[in-house]
C-alpha cells in the first residue's frame, strides 16, 4: 500500500471562484467577435471533451487509488461505437447513440474490470495496460474494424427530438455549447458522487482497503462499479470526440492517450474532479504552445510535467490552495 | 453459562513447515472476556487473523453466531457480527475521527455499490449511520476529537479510534489485538474502563501483554506458546499452573 495522502476534496472558496470564472469565460467565448473563431471553438470543444475524459479517470486514479494505464480503451470504444452505429446515408439519433455508446464502453469496462480489479498496485497498472493494448491491436489489425486507418463517422448525430430541431450538432457553436453542458453535468454528477455513500467507500478504499474489508465492505464490488462507471464516462467523452472530429482511429485507444489522461489528472490535482478539468486545459494549452515552438515539443512537455510533479505534487489546484491558505493566514 | 457466540475447534495454520497456530480451540461467550496471552511469536495474532478471516486456516472449524466461517473472507465474517481491532493501528489516517467511524458505521447499510441512489445521496445525511457513529465515538470517549484528522491524534486516541470503528459496526463478537499496546498508564486505565463498559453486550477475545489489565478483565485465560495452548482456564487456575509459570508468567512478573 502506498502512503495514504489526504486528497483535496472540499474546494476552497478561491478555487470555486476560479471554476465559476472559467465556466463563464467558456460560456461567453463564442460571443466574442474574433476572427477564425471556428478554429478556437473546435480547439476548446476538444479540451472540454478531454476534461470529461480526465475526470472519468480521476474517479479511479484520484478517488479510488486505482491508476489505470489503459483508460483510453473505453474512450476509443465509444467513438468506434458511434462510427459503427452511424449508417452510410443518414445520421443517427443522438438520443440513443450516446447512451448506447457510453453503455457499451461501460460494459467493456465491466468485463475487463472483472479481471483487473482483483489486482493491486503495479499489477493493476500492468494489467489495465495489457487489456487496453489488446483492444488497440484488435482494431489495429482488423480490416473489418477499420484497421490502422480507422473509420469515418459519416454524419454527426442528429439531435432532433420529437420533431424539435433546436440543437444542430453540425453547427460548431451548438456543438461547443452541447459539450460544455455535458462537461458541467458530468462534473456536477461526480462532485455529488464524491460525497455520496458510494464515493466515501471509494475514498476509504484508496486510503486503506484492508481496513475497509475488515469493517465489512466487499471492496471488489465497489472497485468494479467504479471501474465500470469510469469506463462509461470515458465513453461519453470518446463519443463526443468521434462526433466532433468525424473519424476514429486506433490511436484514440492507444497508450499515449491513456498516459496523457494520467498526466492531465496529475497536472491539475487528483481526487476532486476540478483538478482534472484544469489539468486537461493546461495540458492541452501547454502542449499546443510547445508544439508551435519546436518540433521537439515532447522534450519540453516532459520537463514541464517533471517540474510540476516536483514543485507542485498536488497539482495546479494544490498550488492555488496553498497560495490562498498562506494569504488567508494571519 | 451465557450464550456461546464464537466457537473455534482445532484451528491450525501452517506456513510451510511452521505451525504458527497448532490445534487451538477457543469459545467466546457473551458478557465474558477471554484473554489470550503468551510470549512474542506464540501465534496470538495469527489466531486473531484466522478468526477474522484475514488468514484462512489450514484446518479446523469456526462457528460464528451459528454460521460456519472458516475460510470465508473478512468482509463476510465482519457482516456476520465479528469486529476486530489491530495490534498495529489500522485506521484512515488522512480522514477525521468522525469520518473514520462514520465509514465503519456505513458498512452496515444494505445497499451495495450498484445502487445508483447511493451515488447521488449525501453520505453525511444518513441519520441511522450518524446515530451509530455518534454512539460509538461517545462510548470510546472521543467526542471531543470528532473533527480532528486521525493521523494527528495521539497514539492512545488512535487506539481508542480503533475500538470506536469496531464498535460502529455493532458486532456481537469482538477481537481486540493488544488494545493497550504503547499506551501510557492513564490511557490504559481509560481503555480498561471502556472494555468493562462494553463487555455486557459482547463476546470478547483480548490479546494483551499488560498482565495487570489481563487479570483485571479476563474471565478466562488461554496461554499460548509456539502456536500451542499450554493452559486454559480461569485466571486463578492459570496463575497456579506450574507449566505456565515456567514458560511465561514467571519471567514477566519477576
Amino acid at each position: 500500500m502506498s502512503s495514504p495522502k489526504a486528497q483535496l476534496e472540499k474546494l476552497p472558496r478561491s478555487m470555486q471562484v476560479i471554476l465559476l470564472l472559467g465556466a463563464i469565460a467558456l460560456a461567453a467565448f463564442p460571443l466574442m467577435p474574433l476572427t477564425g473563431v471556428d478554429f478556437y471553438l473546435q480547439m476548446l470543444s476538444q479540451m472540454m471533451i478531454l476534461a470529461i475524459f480526465a475526470m472519468s479517470l480521476d474517479l479511479l486514479q484520484g478517488v479510488t487509488g486505482l491508476v489505470s494505464l489503459g483508460h483510453a480503451a473505453y474512450f476509443g470504444l465509444a467513438g468506434y461505437a458511434l462510427a459503427f452505429l452511424t449508417p452510410a446515408d443518414t445520421p443517427i439519433s443522438l438520443w440513443w447513440a450516446l447512451p448506447v455508446s457510453a453503455l457499451g464502453a461501460g460494459l467493456a469496462a465491466l468485463i475487463i474490470g472483472f479481471f483487473v480489479v482483483r489486482t493491486h498496485g503495479i499489477y493493476f497498472i500492468m494489467v489495465t495496460m495489457a487489456f487496453a493494448q489488446m483492444v488497440f491491436f484488435l482494431f489495429f489489425d482488423n480490416k473489418a474494424l477499420g484497421g490502422s486507418d480507422g473509420l469515418y463517422v459519416n454524419f454527426r448525430p442528429d439531435a432532433s427530438l420529437f420533431g424539435w430541431t433546436g440543437i444542430d450538432l453540425d453547427n460548431k457553436t451548438t456543438f461547443y455549447y452541447f459539450t460544455l453542458l455535458l462537461l458541467v453535468l458530468v462534473y456536477a454528477f461526480l462532485r455529488r458522487l464524491l460525497f455520496s455513500p458510494f464515493g466515501r467507500v471509494l475514498a476509504g478504499i484508496r486510503v486503506n482497503e484492508h481496513r475497509m474489508r475488515a469493517v465489512g465492505y466487499g471492496t471488489f464490488g465497489y472497485k468494479l462499479a467504479a471501474f465500470t462507471l469510469a469506463g462509461a464516462l470515458a465513453g461519453v467523452a470518446g463519443f463526443l470526440w468521434a462526433a466532433q472530429t468525424g473519424y476514429v482511429n486506433p490511436e484514440l485507444m492507444g497508450f499515449h492517450m491513456s498516459a496523457h489522461a494520467i498526466m492531465m489528472v496529475i497536472l491539475g490535482g487528483m481526487g476532486n474532479f476540478a483538478g482534472a478539468i484544469v489539468g486537461a486545459f493546461a495540458f492541452e494549452y501547454v502542449m499546443h504552445f510547445f508544439k508551435d515552438l519546436t518540433k521537439h515539443w515532447q522534450l519540453l512537455m516532459g520537463s514541464f510535467i517533471v517540474l510540476i510533479v516536483v514543485f507542485a505534487p498536488r497539482g495546479l489546484l494544490g498550488l492555488v490552495a496553498q497560495f490562498s491558505r498562506k494569504r488567508g493566514a494571519p | 453459562m451465557s450464550e456461546l457466540l464464537l466457537s473455534a475447534k482445532s484451528l491450525t495454520k501452517r506456513f510451510g513447515g511452521l505451525a504458527a497456530v497448532n490445534d487451538v480451540s477457543v469459545d467466546l461467550h457473551r458478557d465474558r472476556i477471554h484473554a489470550v496471552i503468551g510470549p512474542n511469536g506464540a501465534g496470538k495474532s495469527t489466531l486473531t487473523n484466522l478468526l477474522s478471516g484475514d488468514l484462512p486456516p489450514t484446518s479446523g472449524r469456526i462457528t460464528l453466531n451459528g454460521t460456519e466461517t472458516a475460510g470465508k473472507n473478512p468482509e463476510r465474517i465482519s457482516r456476520l457480527g465479528l469486529g476486530r481491532s489491530y495490534q498495529k493501528t489500522n485506521i484512515f489516517l488522512p480522514f477525521t475521527v468522525w469520518d473514520n467511524v462514520r465509514l465503519a458505521a456505513q458498512s452496515r447499510e444494505r445497499h451495495g455499490p450498484w445502487n445508483p441512489l447511493r451515488w447521488l445521496s449525501a453520505a453525511s445525511a444518513m441519520t441511522e449511520v450518524n446515530r451509530r457513529c455518534e454512539r460509538a465515538i461517545e462510548l470510546a470517549g472521543l467526542t471531543a476529537r470528532v473533527g480532528t484528522i486521525a493521523g494527528t491524534t495521539s497514539h492512545g486516541e488512535q487506539r481508542q479510534l480503533e475500538i470506536a470503528m469496531t464498535l460502529a459496526t455493532e458486532p456481537t463478537v469482538l477481537l481486540l489485538d493488544e488494545p493497550l499496546a504503547g499506551m501510557g498508564h492513564a490511557e490504559a486505565e481509560r481503555m480498561v474502563e471502556l472494555l468493562l463498559k462494553i463487555k455486557k453486550d459482547h463476546a470478547m477475545m483480548l490479546v494483551e501483554h499488560d498482565m495487570d489489565a489481563v487479570f483485571t478483565l479476563a474471565d478466562r485465560l488461554t496461554v499460548m506458546v509456539n502456536g500451542q495452548v499450554i493452559a486454559s482456564g480461569t485466571p486463578a487456575e492459570v496463575r497456579a499452573d506450574a507449566g505456565v509459570q515456567a514458560a511465561y508468567l514467571g519471567e514477566e512478573h519477576e
